[in-house]
């Protein structure tokens, strides 16, 4: 379907559906097509492609809410499909606060070009895909005979939507992405470290297509035969490809929903120092071709840039229409779009050697947090640190505390946000952490 | 992703995103519960015995070893409970076709969400290039698969409207809610879910199968003097309606409140090593991060698992026998014939301490050369099956709890978990504990909660130097995640000791 057929199809099902009782309804319609290829020791292993649809549908009756979702797109099932679905809506119990969002919120046009979109993925042939891929295989493969095996990873997509809303939203979306990633097993003494590396953008031209095999066969070989370290009080750093490992419970427990729930360790914070006055970050949907750039997000509320939380001082939630009512807060957006952290001046390599004795975090594996107190408790891996070097790989150990102690002793940002994500997160420097081990 | 790490989930109610809803209305597409029969599934997805076989035709025309075809259609309904009242409902539809091509160890793979001839030319021929000769492919006689039913269902999910469900997730709330005054927040969910599925291969195999799954989950939020706790609940079956009586209802809500409440006197232990006591039932996470997923034979075929030399030799001790079983009545990681079409079985992998199978899909049986065990799995239509794991248990050891608990003289009890993970090349592996007891000079002494412990998958095994003869299957919630993919799955243990993991 083209974008004009999705909205003809989702203007004739706003319109069906309010013919059949329903006094509020949001279509959304979306498609996505996408390649992935797997090579492993230079054979492809896997080829697929995949296109896929969905249609989903808001239904507000009677003060009553429930939402539906089908890849069934043939218009005599969705008119049925509707219809059941407002007939079932009507055995819930009511519900005053769900309503579409305030039209005066919505997104309605004159927003910047975001450039997010590539046309010339669509036209890639296949064997241009396997080649990118086999040339990211063989910056690794049989560069070092302790290597098991090396696979690599090209993956596409091609996104595009159509929301259409009763109360008059109408908007449309695309979006396209491209990734590169390589993984490698070594054999060892003590068993099969493995590592990978990856790279992605929304544009084929600005995809970094090297170093990736290099960077993964790296990273294996200097996992080789780890130790776990005594238990104890820390400093550490971690590196940027795993930080939101430890961020992601902050952004839990803003959001509307877990606020309101009370599973979330940061109720009743706002305007109030939440983490250590170096940390500033910003959710911008604006950024040029970012990978969470957005004009309105899933209820169709406009974009705004907004603070998160600066130097240390919590200043927006994350709200959607819903629980914005029942919290009595004016909605910001329920879902993040690029979360842009503060960067500093030193490098992690700078970081560590600025470290007696510490821990270099790499990796994260298993553990988890309990949003209504903050208590968390992750598996971790990463490099022993004594005098400023590196000493030996480690793993097998924990790091514990609760999250609102342990931002507090955020004492560095590194400069090296990774700028293709969606959450550009840099480097973190934490003192005194609680690691278990030995 | 293509990079996750193998991860195991417990769906926890408040991750309970997108997905169900309602009334049997969408038993929609067609009608209603289909008979048990060859034909009622062919006219279901509107195809025949002979588009099936021009379909393979297509996907085996470049010279490939094997095809098939995996027909799913699914409906998924939830119902939710939010600050008293079951006011949310969300619904799913997944129809479509997976057609799948093999030329060696290689995988050719697209679906289809139209099931029309042209439609399904189309993906089979863009599956079939990943064999590049030509290739000349007379179809076989179709023998139709008879399979045993490891899930019969009294009543259906399509037989049972929204407002049947409603009473007993409002009873959850209500008797959440009138046990403890602390009480200030409940969330109840009930999500079912009914699969047909049809299944045909390049070697004649059709099949077809009826799959329901339905899970109930209920979280409890206490507060007191400012300080807040939460509790998850929930059970998980292949059943059909007749899984809801008020008498579950009223056991998970009891539970429920109970386990929130001792965690108001839980601490968390002091890090660093000691000896470990998993109870019996929920403790399986143990089995499946620590040595499950190091034992899918993708893994060792590739030689990527610290398990991949391990074959044949002793890893544990003599009483250590571990199984990964289909076959359980109702059971949630059950299954009548696998998604790959065969037959599901009770595979032995430890028995009297020696590694005696892996898990295998169809490409890792034709790799060993060895009988298919029933593992090959997939989350839809829309992925390629790979060896999963069902319910992986332990049997019963030599000892007596008692006896396990009092041989600790410093270290932890633990029975109930959220999570877990494991890296299948070093064996690492994690689980996180939200709730367990200190252990102290052989007595179960303070409550602890919210601490992960970590291992390592060959040592851990290794050092089971007790098990008690307490076995239980736990029918909690589990979906384990691999390579982006979700299953269903469940596990069970009896009470066992580690000697030593890293606890913090």
């Amino acid at each position: 379907m083209n974008t004009k057929e999705k909205y003809d199809l989702a203007d004739m099902v706003v319109a069906h559906a309010l013919k059949s009782g329903a006094d509020q309804v949001a279509v959304t319609i979306s498609d996505n097509r996408s390649t992935e290829i797997e090579i492993r020791d230079q054979k492809i292993d896997t080829l697929k492609e995949s296109n896929r649809s969905n249609l989903s549908v808001d239904i507000y009756t009677e003060n009553k809410y429930s939402s539906h979702s089908t890849n069934r797109m043939k218009k005599e099932e969705l008119l049925k499909f509707v219809e059941e679905a407002i007939a079932a809506t009507k055995y819930l119990a009511p519900d005053e606060f769900r309503t579409l969002p305030e039209p005066e919120l919505y997104y309605s046009g004159g927003g910047p070009e975001l450039n997010t979109m590539d046309p010339k993925i669509d036209s890639l042939d296949a064997r241009t895909k396997i080649d990118m891929a086999n040339q990211s295989l063989n910056e690794a493969y049989g560069e070092d005979e302790r290597i098991i095996s090396v696979s690599s990873y090209y993956s596409d997509s091609i996104s595009n939507m159509v929301k259409v809303a009763s109360n008059g939203f109408r908007g449309d979306s695309g979006s396209t992405g491209i990734s590169l990633a390589v993984t490698v097993s070594i054999k060892s003494d003590t068993g099969r470290p493995s590592d990978y590396w990856y790279e992605n953008s929304r544009f084929i031209d600005r995809l970094k297509k090297t170093d990736i095999g290099r960077e993964a066969l790296v990273r294996a070989l200097n996992k080789m035969n780890p130790k776990k370290i005594a238990s104890g009080k820390y400093p550490v750093v971690i590196e940027n490809r795993v930080a939101m490992n430890i961020a992601g419970p902050i952004y839990n427990s803003l959001s509307g929903a877990n606020i309101h729930q009370k599973q979330s360790f940061l109720i009743g914070k706002e305007g109030k120092p939440v983490t250590s006055s170096i940390l500033t970050v910003y959710d911008d949907p604006f950024i040029p071709s970012g990978s969470g750039s957005r004009l309105f997000d899933g209820e169709g509320l406009a974009s705004v840039r907004r603070s998160v939380i600066e130097k240390g001082i919590l200043k927006n939630y994350y709200i959607d229409t819903y629980y914005g009512k029942k919290l009595g807060m004016k909605p910001t957006s329920g879902s993040s779009s690029n979360v842009v952290f503060g960067k500093g001046k030193r490098s992690p390599q700078e970081m560590i050697s600025s470290i007696s004795k510490g821990v270099y975090i790499t990796g994260f594996i298993g553990g988890n947090c309990n949003l209504s107190t903050g208590d968390f408790s992750y598996g971790i891996e990463g490099f022993y640190i004594e005098n400023g070097r590196i000493v030996h790989p480690v793993n097998e150990m924990n790091i514990t505390g609760n999250m609102n102690t342990l931002w507090f002793s955020l004492s560095e940002l590194g400069n090296d946000p990774r700028e293709n994500d969606s959450i550009m997160i840099p480097s973190l420097m934490f003192k005194d952490v609680v690691l278990s081990g030995i | 992703m293509i990079l996750r790490r193998r991860e195991f989930i417990k769906t926890s109610g408040l991750a309970v995103a997108g997905s169900l809803v309602i009334p049997p209305l969408f038993q929609s597409c067609k009608g209603s519960v289909l008979s048990d029969n060859a034909e009622s599934y062919l006219s279901h997805f509107e195809v025949t015995r002979e588009l099936l076989q021009k379909v393979i035709s297509a996907a085996m025309e470049k010279g490939a070893d094997y095809a098939d075809l995996y027909f799913e259609h699914s409906l998924n309904n939830t119902s939710a409970l939010e600050d008293g009242k079951v006011n949310s409902a969300y619904s799913n539809i997944a129809y479509g076709v997976g057609i799948r091509v093999l030329k060696g160890d290689q995988t050719g793979y697209a679906y289809s969400e139209i099931i029309t001839e042209e439609a399904m030319l189309k993906a089979a021929r863009t599956a079939a290039n990943i064999a590049d000769g030509p290739g000349i492919f007379s179809p076989v006689r179709i023998n139709e698969l008879v399979a045993p039913s490891f899930y019969p269902v009294t009543s259906s999910w399509e037989e049972f409207s929204v407002k049947d469900k409603v009473p007993f997730i409002q009873r959850m709330n209500d008797k959440i809610f009138a046990a403890e005054n602390r009480v200030t927040k409940a969330n109840v969910y009930l999500s079912d879910k009914t699969s047909y599925i049809l299944f045909c291969n390049s070697e004649g195999l059709l099949a077809w199968d009826y799959r329901p799954l339905v899970f109930l989950a209920g979280v409890c939020i206490m507060e007191d003097k400012g300080r807040i706790e939460n509790f998850f609940s929930g059970r998980s079956f292949r059943k059909g309606s007749e899984f809801l009586t008020n008498e579950l209802v009223d056991e998970m809500s009891d539970e429920v409140v109970r386990k929130t409440s001792l965690l108001f006197e839980a601490t968390r232990p002091k890090p660093g090593e000691m000896e470990v006591v998993v109870g019996a039932g929920e403790s399986g996470i143990l089995l499946h991060e620590a040595m499950g997923h190091a034992f899918e034979a993708d893994f060792n075929r590739k030689d990527l698992s610290i398990f991949s030399d391990k074959m044949g030799t002793k890893i544990a001790e003599n009483f250590v026998r571990i199984i990964d079983d289909g076959t359980i009545a109702g059971n949630r990681g059950s299954l009548n014939f696998d998604d790959e079409g065969n037959l599901s079985g009770k595979t032995i992998l430890v028995d009297e301490g020696i590694l005696t199978s892996y898990l295998h899909d169809r490409i890792s049986s034709k790799h060993y050369n060895v009988d298919a065990t029933g593992n090959g799995r997939r989350e839809s239509f829309r992925h390629i099956p790979m060896p999963r794991m069902r319910c992986t248990y332990m049997d019963n050891g030599p000892h007596k709890k008692e006896e396990i608990i009092s041989s600790v003289s410093k270290g932890i009890y633990v029975d109930s978990f959220s999570n877990g993970e494991v890296n299948i090349g070093q064996g690492d592996f994690t689980f996180f504990v939200k709730f367990g007891y200190l252990i102290e000079n052989g007595k179960l002494t303070r409550p602890i909660k919210d601490v992960n412990i970590i291992g390592n998958g060959p040592q851990a095994l290794a050092d089971i130097v007790m098990a008690a003869d307490d076995m239980l299957v736990n029918d909690g919630v589990w979906t384990c995640g691999k390579n982006g993919q979700g299953a269903p799955v469940s596990m069970g243990i009896p009470t066992v000791k580690i000697k030593k993991l890293t606890v913090g």
